[in-house]
């Protein structure tokens, strides 16, 4: 459990390996199994959730700090949340469109398809259930949205090598993807209890 | 009419056929109890949000559906969790964060985006309910497969003979991701 008592390396720690986002909460499946079977489209909406993760939950925490706890609206916080975040993530795609020409063609496509990315709208959940003060809050979605990066950029490079392996045809494409992430899953789970978290 | 009710539950099953929605899908089914509160949560969002959007279908314009559609799904959300946590707390506690993030949840927005928005308000109620029970009934059966094989119990009933050692993998994560995995090649075998 990450509490504000951590220090900083344990909370990206705990955020990244041992309680990895995907392998080991299921959140954002849908991007995991949908785009990793392209080793450069896992490295670009790796690199778009690690952007968007950082910079939105940071505004969400002032959100809800600053706006939803004063005026004691925190019901409102599922609705306010995720406007934020699309109205973040489309001002986000049309600054980098105009001045940042050679980051848009890499993170592009991907930047519309982040407001349907589980994984930013959890890490800003958890992060004010953790009641994380506001530095621990940054680096806990550091330390989560590295972890994403991790694990989907590690299953597409195992899923391009299962390509060439023959399988059996009822496994073919997504069940034994799904039991390639069970193995995955299972080493990931290796590191529960690692300093107690 | 009926092939509208019936279609969610097999031909376009939200999870094993459109391959949507699958983090609460293998996050919350360890028990089968978990799986069910889920489904019928779920089931209540998909609901409210499909009759609401398809009665506003003509007042919403095409530019801000999308927006208008996230206030509509959120608003559902937000009573669900909010009624989970006050009526069955020990549900609410082990759902957790998958509660509120049924608001991105695709199948509800896929729903609303690909059917509510052009149909009547009866046939969106009908498609709401067909896929509000393919989705329970996959969910329900992987929490009863995954609590019978890690726990020896379905529904909090000791089923298996007393010499079963339980697959304590089964209820941890990588036990989610097996279960789906072998659900779907079965799918594949037995409908080929």
């Amino acid at each position: 459990m990450v509490s504000n008592d951590l220090n900083i390396f344990l909370i990206i720690l705990s955020a990244m390996i041992i309680n990895n986002i995907l392998l080991i909460k299921f959140i954002a499946l849908c991007s995991f199994f949908g785009i990793s079977n392209n080793m450069q489209a896992s490295v670009g909406m790796g690199l778009a959730v690690l952007f968007v993760i950082c910079m939105s939950s940071t505004i969400t925490w002032i959100v809800y700090y600053g706006i939803l706890v004063p005026l004691n609206l925190t019901y409102l916080r599922t609705a306010s949340y995720i406007l934020t975040i699309a109205t973040f993530v489309q001002f986000t795609e049309m600054f980098i469109k105009k001045f940042f020409h050679a980051l848009y063609m890499a993170l592009g496509i991907y930047l519309p398809l982040i407001v349907v990315n589980c994984a930013i709208l959890a890490a800003a959940f958890l992060g004010t259930d953790y009641e994380l003060n506001f530095i621990n809050n940054l680096f806990y979605n550091l330390g989560v949205a590295g972890g994403y990066f991790l694990a989907i950029v590690l299953f597409a490079g195992i899923r391009e090598r299962i390509m060439l392996a023959p399988i059996s045809p009822s496994f073919k494409g997504y069940p034994i993807a799904f039991i390639t992430a069970s193995l995955m899953s299972l080493s990931f789970l290796g590191f529960k209890g690692l300093f107690g978290l | 009419m009926l092939k509208e009710l019936t279609k969610g539950i097999i031909k376009e099953n939200p999870i094993l056929v459109i391959m949507l929605g699958l983090c609460p899908t293998l996050a919350v089914s360890t028990t089968a109890v978990n799986g069910l509160a889920m489904g019928v949560a779920f089931a209540f969002v998909l609901l409210g949000s499909n009759i609401v959007i398809s009665l506003l279908r003509k007042a919403i314009p095409d530019q801000i559906r999308i927006p208008a559609f996230i206030v509509i799904i959120s608003t559902f959300v937000t009573i669900a969790d909010y009624s989970l946590k006050a009526y069955l707390p020990f549900l609410s506690k082990s759902l957790g964060v998958f509660v509120p993030l049924i608001v991105v949840n695709c199948i509800v927005m896929g729903r609303a985006e690909a059917y509510a928005c052009k149909n009547t308000v009866f046939n969106s109620f009908l498609d709401a309910i067909g896929m509000s029970i393919g989705f329970t009934m996959i969910i329900t059966l992987i929490g009863v497969i995954r609590e019978l094989l890690g726990n020896g119990t379905i529904f909090n009933y000791a089923l298996m003979p007393a010499n079963f050692t339980p697959f304590l993998i089964m209820i941890l994560p990588p036990g989610g991701f097996l279960a789906i995995g072998f659900l779907m090649a079965l799918k594949i075998k037995i409908f080929k």
